[in-house]
């Protein structure tokens, strides 16, 4: 009851060029109370990611008109995973894996691929290309129920980083530096006293509740 | 036909379909991907992939119709049929697609013409049960009967 509530607000972005594979695996994920987005190319994906406009702007030089797409500094739906099969016309799963792997924004996105063949050498690429899992299809609701570590263990990488980011951004506003650790040291304090900060408050929404994932992180934190 | 004896025909001929290879266990793991909010599903998965396969073999006739037969294109439909066969249960149409793959590879068009031949007899044979198939689902619901479902016993 309280798993499923907790899952919904998890978004999925499957990827299958194959309509009937699109299907199957939405209502799977939709079983498994996940919200589902899926497209049919591995440039779909990217597009909703909001990588290809990023990529398109550095490439044009100067940007020329500004961003069309409302995707442009970060994807409209926070994705906690991508699935996608291996075999696809034009980029193939394991090209979709490497960019996003390479991209500073969306590396952190938890990348699972799917293929109906068993070749060896294909599954350890994809592994050691950053994949988390290898299902072999057709995916069955079982294979499913591998997904959800690997989202909470994004969900806590996150936080991390969402933390890091607000204190190096702390650093950028204050003025000077000698006193500077200092403060910082305390702000930290303060920071961890007070409700979480605005930025906080958003990532968590979308995760879990605070008193949930308090304890986890710090179980972790500890054990690293 | 009374709802009773229209259930016992429904489970004998879906039986049927299992025992001669038409269907395997992965159409079951459809069904059980059904339930009220989706009651239509499985319907509307074999929908799409009537619709998918059949614009496949259209292709797949084409493109073994070049005068050049680019092998490469003919085996990445025989793959995307043999991918959707395989996730709706089409046992025989999945295996059908196995001997032509191996046809692709080695570059023998006489051997790809007849495994696209007996691909189409397996489509067309699954194709037809399965409408079969719902159209006695279709039946007993219209008599206010409920879809027996079936034993995951073989």
């Amino acid at each position: 009851m309280g798993m499923a509530a907790a899952e919904s607000q998890f978004h999925v972005l499957a990827v299958d060029d194959s309509v009937v594979d699109r299907k199957l695996i939405e209502r799977l994920l939709k079983t498994s109370s996940y919200q589902v987005t899926t497209v049919d190319s591995g440039s779909k994906a990217l597009q909703f990611l909001g990588l290809y406009e990023e990529e398109q702007q550095q490439q044009t030089n100067p940007p020329q008109t500004p961003c069309v797409s409302p995707n442009n500094h970060h994807q409209e739906v926070e994705v906690s995973l991508v699935i996608t099969d291996y075999c696809m016309p034009g980029m193939t799963g394991y090209d979709l894996l490497k960019k996003i792997k390479e991209s500073s924004s969306l590396r952190n996105i938890p990348v699972v691929i799917m293929s109906s063949e068993n070749v060896p050498s294909r599954i350890s690429r994809c592994l050691e290309e950053g994949a988390e899992e290898f299902f072999l299809k057709p995916v069955r609701q079982s294979d499913l129920n591998r997904l959800k570590p690997h989202i909470m263990k994004t969900k806590i990488k996150d936080q991390q980083n969402l933390e890091k980011l607000e204190e190096s951004e702390e650093t950028q506003f204050q003025s000077s530096p000698p006193t500077l650790p200092l403060q910082e040291h305390q702000q930290q304090q303060q920071q961890e006293q007070q409700p979480p900060s605005n930025n906080k408050r958003k990532a968590m929404e979308e995760g879990l509740s605070p008193d949930r994932t308090r304890p986890r992180y710090n179980g972790i934190a500890t054990l690293v | 036909m009374e709802v009773g004896q229209m259930q016992r025909s429904l489970v004998d001929y879906t039986k049927s379909l299992f025992l001669e290879g038409v269907l395997d266990g992965q159409f079951l793991q459809l069904q059980q991907l059904q339930d009220e909010t989706n009651p239509n599903f499985v319907a509307e998965v074999i929908s799409l992939f009537f619709e998918d396969s059949q614009r496949l073999l259209n292709d797949l006739t084409r493109a073994l119709d070049q005068p050049n037969v680019d092998f490469k294109i003919v085996d990445a439909h025989v793959h995307q049929l043999k991918g959707s066969s395989s996730s709706i249960g089409a046992q025989r149409v999945k295996n059908s697609c196995i001997p032509f793959r191996n046809f692709c590879e080695a570059q023998n068009i006489e051997g790809c013409v007849r495994c696209l031949q007996q691909v189409k007899q397996e489509y067309f044979l699954a194709k037809n049960k399965l409408e079969t198939l719902f159209r006695l689902e279709q039946q007993i619901v219209a008599a206010g009967g409920s879809i027996p479902t079936m034993e995951l016993s073989f």
